[in-house]
């Protein structure tokens, strides 16, 4: 038991540009999704996914809704690949100060991809689902729980601390601090 | 609430640069639909018939189908109408794209223009902003080109632009409005828009578009993605390629042109050439292909992949879809590099890939057999490739011979005289048509031709496979799962009809059974300009995801608007209806109702008098193609019965039609 490691499941998407077509269906359905009620209206405005799509110079990028960030990067980044030179922030997923990629379009309040939350939960995220061509992949991957090694370390920074302060000092405080929390 | 639809037009007067934006009546909804039908019904409204295309009371409408913006896949249709310079009747061409769902989302279903801007102007469509700007600096750019100028200008990158390009601008009648990798380009519908003085109309929109009820209505999107996924996996057996799956013809995906290189036309409409197609021909143009093609690409909301993007060395990339692949490399008699190549100078010009083509071959044709002379080409360079782009070029500027040929065939043949209207030969109603010559009459085709008021084949065909299969396994491995039908008696029709003897063309399907079938196929074309539905999903493959007995479901769990069958039927007969209404108003008549005369080799006269007789007493029409009043009643179009009563068009032609009894009397 000691020494098997704790497993956890990562959600994650594989995203495919050079099988994405532009056809934005992803926006389509997961605004859907995300209206209230559920699918009651469509607004690719208010989608989590996002393609970023210029066909001329063959650019076509679907980008998740990140975190919220309060302030804008001090500095930012602009990507050639390939010859191709993707706009400013492009591959950024955070809703962010300096654009209106991933808010509310009257609001303004931050959107954030939550893989389709929903009860029960669904099979894929609903952007996969409506990708037809592959260029987005749902994955389910079983890593290692970060967990058993912060505990580790956990153990380490104790010690340390009973060693310098003596146990029963630490316990008294451990114990204050609980209160308080639980309060 | 209104539901899938917004409720309101923008009505934009360009003379007076007025714009007001108006609340529509849902009742007009629930007897016309939408896209379409509600612009049929505003043009009969409005545009009485001695307006003519080039008048500042002509409308120009461009409308987004009932469904355009909702989730249901492939519903992105922007449905352009209005009178059309070259055959003076209604014209009602649409573009797949991007641009119809942008515009709902900004809060409007049509955009209404009328009247003449004096100066040339874009139009901003942002939300509840709505301007009307200088667009002196776009002058005399290309089409493609003026959507990103509008982009990069506006800081717009996600705005969709609809544009005209020099041809627009110049009024040529064959001149195509152009948006992303989609033009509606039929009838000369650019030249309306150069003539009102717009050169774009960029919108953004970011509100909502709301389902009247929401699960169900999304249950019956995944189940259309679903079948579309299945047809994908199971294309039909025993068809050639391009009629075997879903989407517009799949042009830019495939290589093997030996169909259409062998059995299509080349040069003006002329020259069948049995044995183009060989191993090196193969070769060189998947070379070409290859090497130009970057990526294939669809519309709003698709899972399709119909358009290409295109780059040919040196020059700018642009988009193309379907069968502009072939239409300047056949009319040129040239090979596949040239015609990608003129094709991208054509799109920037902004005109029409099957008429433009035919224009061209058309003049040379004429000076080859001395009607028109080497001073009308004073310029013009000696190798057949140049001669292409100098008279497109010509063309596009209205200089010299080519302001006469910005007129289309039908029109240049009658101003060149001297007999060159027997070169304007491939025409139905003044409007250039596929390079097709056959040999052998078909009756199904013969009514699609002469009564699509489209003008356009491929606008009114589908559904209905074009041959009989050779044996009855294959026939009922193909009805075993043809659910599509409106009617099991379609299935029998197939089953029966064999390739060669007593059940076969011209005699079988008979009359009456062509009759049901044609309309069968009218019906959902009508349908899909309606709803906004791209009619590669739709009405032009052969078992398609969207058919008679889920539509009406799609209207009412979208749109909210109680529908089955028989309404959906109903509705889609009455603005069918006020299309011809428009029309015969303008003049049509049965004697306009036929293919060229040399579509087929073999015809035959008294048959196809029966057919038209019986197909127009089907559809409630009197022998001269003029719905009668009992029908037009019938279909709640009291309102055209007193017209055409008042203006006399009952009576002309009831004297008229015994003269007149039979078309084919010219054409044998
Ligand atoms: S649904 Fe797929 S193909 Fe379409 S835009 Fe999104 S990622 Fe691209
Ligand atoms: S089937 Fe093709 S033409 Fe039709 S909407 Fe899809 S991509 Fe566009």
């Amino acid at each position: 038991m000691k020494d098997e490691k704790k497993k956890k499941i990562v959600k994650s998407i594989r995203i495919n540009v050079d099988k994405c077509n532009g056809c934005r269906a992803c926006e389509v359905v997961c605004s859907a999704f995300h209206s209230n009620p559920k699918y009651s209206s469509n607004n690719p405005a208010r989608s989590r996914i996002r393609v970023i799509r210029d066909p001329l110079a063959d650019i076509f990028v679907p980008v998740y809704a990140g975190e919220y960030a309060v302030a804008e990067c001090a500095g930012r980044d602009k990507y050639t690949i390939d010859g191709k030179e993707y706009d400013e922030c492009a591959f950024c997923r955070a809703s962010c100060p300096s654009r209106d990629l991933f808010k509310e379009p009257d609001s303004g309040l931050p959107l954030k991809c939550d893989m389709c939350e929903s009860d029960p939960t669904l099979e894929r995220p609903l952007c996969v689902e409506w990708c037809l061509n592959d260029a987005l992949i749902f994955e389910e991957r079983e890593v290692d729980d970060e967990d058993d090694v912060k505990q580790e370390e956990l153990e380490i920074g104790l010690e340390s601390l009973a060693n310098k302060y003596g146990i029963q000092k630490l316990a008294e405080i451990i114990a204050k601090m609980s209160e308080s929390k639980k309060g | 609430m209104r539901y899938a639809e917004t409720g309101f037009n923008l009505e934009i007067d360009l003379t007076r640069g007025n714009i007001e934006r108006v609340a529509t009546d849902p009742r007009d909804t629930e007897l016309y639909l939408g896209g379409l039908g509600t612009n049929a019904k505003i043009l009969w409204d409005r545009v009485a018939p001695e307006v003519d295309a080039f008048s500042p009371e002509n409308l120009l409408i461009f409308a987004a189908g009932l469904l355009c913006g909702t989730p249901a896949p492939g519903c992105n249709r922007t449905i352009v109408s209005t009178i059309s310079p070259q055959t003076k009747l209604m014209a009602f061409s649409m573009m797949g794209g991007f641009w119809a769902p942008e515009l709902k989302y900004a809060g409007y279903d049509k955009v209404i223009l009328r009247g003449k801007s004096p100066k040339l102007v874009y139009i901003l469509i942002h939300n509840d902003k709505v301007e009307i700007r200088d667009a002196s600096h776009l002058s005399g750019k290309g089409a493609v080109e003026t959507q990103e100028l509008l982009r990069a200008e506006l800081k717009e990158p996600k705005a969709q632009v609809a544009a005209i390009g020099l041809a627009g601008e110049n009024k040529v009648f064959f001149a195509s409005i152009e948006q992303g990798r989609s033009s509606a380009s039929r009838g000369g519908i650019g030249a309306v828009m150069g003539d009102k003085g717009v050169k774009a109309i960029v919108v953004r929109g970011t509100k909502d578009v709301n389902m009247a009820q929401p699960a169900e209505y999304m249950k019956l999107c995944n189940d259309v993605l679903k079948y579309i996924k299945f047809r994908n996996e199971n294309p039909i057996p025993g068809v050639m390629p391009i009629l075997a799956g879903l989407g517009s013809p799949q042009e830019m995906r495939v290589h093997d042109e030996k169909w259409h290189t062998e059995n299509f036309m080349w040069g003006n409409s002329r020259h069948r050439r049995k044995d183009f197609w060989n191993d090196d021909v193969e070769k060189e143009w998947t070379n070409t292909m290859d090497k130009a093609r970057t990526r294939l690409i669809s519309c709003y909301n698709c899972p399709m992949q119909c358009g290409a993007t295109i780059s040919m060395p040196g020059l700018p990339t642009y988009m193309m879809k379907c069968f502009s692949k072939l239409t300047y490399t056949m009319a040129a008699m040239s090979n596949l590099d040239f015609g990608l190549k003129i094709a991208q100078r054509a799109t920037e010009y902004g005109v029409d890939g099957f008429s433009a083509p035919q224009v061209m071959a058309f003049a040379l044709e004429l000076l080859e057999n001395g009607i028109l002379t080497d001073k009308d080409f004073e310029g013009m360079p000696t190798d057949n490739d140049g001669k292409f782009y100098w008279l497109l070029d010509r063309i596009v500027r209205r200089e010299g011979i080519g302001d006469i040929l910005a007129n289309g065939t039908y029109w240049a043949a009658e101003q060149i005289g001297n007999g060159a209207n027997a070169f304007a030969h491939n025409n139905i109603k003044k409007h250039e048509q596929l390079p097709l010559k056959l040999s052998m009459l078909n009756p199904i085709y013969f009514l699609m031709y002469s009564t699509g008021e489209k003008i356009n084949i491929t606008q009114i065909e589908g559904q209905f496979p074009q041959a009989p299969w050779p044996t009855m396994e294959e026939r009922e491995e193909f009805v075993k799962d043809w659910f599509q039908v409106p009617d099991d008696k379609f299935k029998q029709i197939l089953l029966d009809w064999e390739p060669r003897g007593e059940k076969s063309m011209p005699l079988y399907p008979t009359v009456q059974m062509c009759c049901d079938i044609v309309d069968w196929q009218e019906r959902m074309h009508y349908i899909d300009d309606a709803l906004g539905m791209c009619s590669g999903l739709s009405s032009f493959p052969l078992k398609p995801p969207y058919h008679i007995h889920n539509y009406p479901k799609f209207i009412s769990l979208g749109a909210g608007i109680e529908m089955d069958e028989e309404k959906l039927t109903n509705a889609a007969k009455r603005y069918r209806t006020l299309v011809r209404a428009i029309n015969i108003s303008r003049g049509m008549r049965r004697k306009d109702e036929k293919p060229p005369e040399n579509h087929w080799k073999k015809r035959f006269p008294e048959l196809e008098k029966e057919l038209l007789d019986t197909y127009y007493k089907f559809k409630g029409w009197n022998n001269d193609g003029i719905p009668t009043k009992e029908y037009l009643n019938e279909m709640g179009l009291g309102y055209v019965a007193e017209e055409f009563q008042k203006r006399g068009i009952y009576s002309e032609t009831e004297s008229a039609s015994s003269k007149e009894t039979s078309t084919n009397n010219e054409t044998n």
